[in-house]
C-alpha cells in the first residue's frame, strides 16, 4: 500500500472506477437516503440486509476465488490477502461509539459520501462531524501514544 | 397450502414493504465495486479510513500520517463514490432511466433543478451532525466501518468484523429505536 504503488498508471482510474460502481450501488440501494437506514434499524423496512450481507458475498466471493488463480494483484504485486484486524477491545468501544451515531443519525461514512452525489447538500452537516470526530479520536490517540511511548513516536 | 404461502407472502411484504429488488442489486454493485479495486491492487477498500487520511493533509499528528502514503486513492475512491452516486441520480433519480428492478424514493424531498432530480433528507442537520462526530470517533477507533468491517471484513471471514458488525447493529437498532420512542422524528 505505499505510495510507489500509485505509480502504476491505471493505479488511480481504476480506484475511481471501483468508487463509481460502489457509490452507484448506494444510490440505487437508497442507503445514501439517512430515513431508509432509520427504518431498518426501527425495524419498519429489513431491505439493508441484503445489501450489507449481497456486498459481503461477493467481497467473499472474490476474496476467497481470485487466490485459486493468482497470488499477487496486476497494478501493486501486492499479495491477496483478507482483511483481518486485530481483535480487541478498541473494536468493541468503538463500534459501540459508531453504533450511537449510526443510529442517531442514518448515516454511516461511504453512505454519506453518496449522499451528497444523489444532491443531498444538507448531508455535509454529517460529513463536517465525521471530520471532527476523525480528528478529536486522533489528537487524543496521538497525545497518549506519545505520553506511553515517546521513543516510539518518532515513525 | 396456499393460506399458509399467501401468510409467508404477507409476512415477507411486512418485512420488505418496498421489495429487496433494489437492495440486492445495489449490495450488488457495491460488492463489485470493493471486488474491482480489490483484484487490481489487493487492497480491501473501506469508507472510514478516508477520514483520517484526508487529515493528514491539514495534520501532521502521528495518527493521520500513519495514512499518507494511502490518501491521495482514497480522495480518488471518494470522489468515486460521490461520482457514482451523481450517475444515479442523473438517471434513475431523475426519470431518464427506469427498470422493473428500480425502486424509486419513498423518503425525503426532491428538489428538481434543469433536467436533474435531487433528493434531499429531511434528518434534522443536529442529528446527522452529532451522529457524525460519533461515527468520526467510533469508526476509527473500532477500526471499520460498515464497508471496512461489514462488507470486506465479513466477506474476509474476520472475526473481530463479525464482533464490529454485531456489536455496531445492536448499538445502532437500541438507539434508533430510542430516538423514535422519545418522539424525535425525522
Amino acid at each position: 500500500m505505499s505510495a510507489e504503488h500509485e505509480q502504476h498508471p491505471l493505479f488511480l482510474p481504476l480506484v475511481f472506477v471501483g468508487g463509481l460502481i460502489f457509490g452507484f450501488g448506494l444510490g440505487f440501494s437508497h442507503m445514501a437516503q439517512p430515513e431508509v437506514v432509520l427504518n431498518f434499524l426501527q425495524f419498519e423496512d429489513f431491505g439493508l440486509l441484503f445489501v450489507m450481507f449481497g456486498a459481503a458475498v461477493v467481497t467473499g466471493i472474490t476474496f476467497f476465488g481470485i487466490k485459486q488463480f493468482r497470488s499477487t494483484a496486476p497494478l501493486t504485486g501486492a499479495v491477496y490477502g483478507r482483511r483481518l484486524k486485530t481483535l480487541d477491545k478498541n473494536v468493541v468501544i468503538g463500534g459501540g461509539i459508531f453504533g450511537v451515531g449510526w443510529g442517531l443519525s442514518g448515516i454511516c461514512p461511504g453512505a454519506a459520501y453518496a449522499s451528497l452525489g444523489i444532491g443531498n447538500i444538507t448531508i455535509l452537516y454529517g460529513i463536517a462531524g465525521m471530520f471532527v470526530g476523525a480528528y478529536l479520536q486522533g489528537y487524543w490517540r496521538s497525545a497518549s501514544a506519545e505520553s506511553d511511548a515517546p521513543a516510539a513516536a518518532a515513525d | 397450502m396456499s393460506l399458509s404461502l399467501s401468510l409467508f407472502a404477507l409476512a415477507f411484504g411486512d418485512l420488505f414493504p418496498n421489495g429487496i429488488e433494489h437492495y440486492a442489486l445495489g449490495g450488488l454493485f457495491v460488492g463489485l465495486g470493493v471486488a474491482v479495486i480489490y483484484l487490481g491492487t489487493a487492497i480491501p477498500a473501506g469508507a472510514s479510513t478516508f477520514l483520517e487520511s484526508t487529515l493528514s493533509y491539514a495534520s501532521n499528528l502521528s495518527r493521520f500520517q500513519q495514512y499518507h502514503p494511502s490518501r491521495d486513492w482514497r480522495v480518488v475512491f471518494t470522489l468515486g463514490i460521490v461520482a457514482g452516486a451523481f450517475v444515479y441520480a442523473a438517471t434513475f433519480q431523475s426519470g431518464l432511466v427506469s427498470s422493473s428492478l428500480h425502486q424509486p424514493a419513498t423518503t425525503g424531498e426532491f428538489l428538481e433543478v434543469g433536467g436533474l432530480t435531487l433528493w434531499l433528507t429531511e434528518v434534522q442537520p443536529w442529528r446527522l451532525f452529532l451522529g457524525g462526530v460519533l461515527i468520526g470517533i467510533g469508526t476509527r477507533l473500532g477500526k471499520g466501518c460498515t464497508s471496512g468491517h461489514g462488507v470486506c471484513g465479513v466477506g474476509s471471514a474476520s472475526s473481530a468484523s463479525f464482533v464490529g458488525v454485531a456489536t455496531f447493529l445492536l448499538i445502532a437498532i437500541g438507539v434508533a429505536q430510542l430516538v423514535a420512542a422519545l418522539g424525535v422524528s425525522p
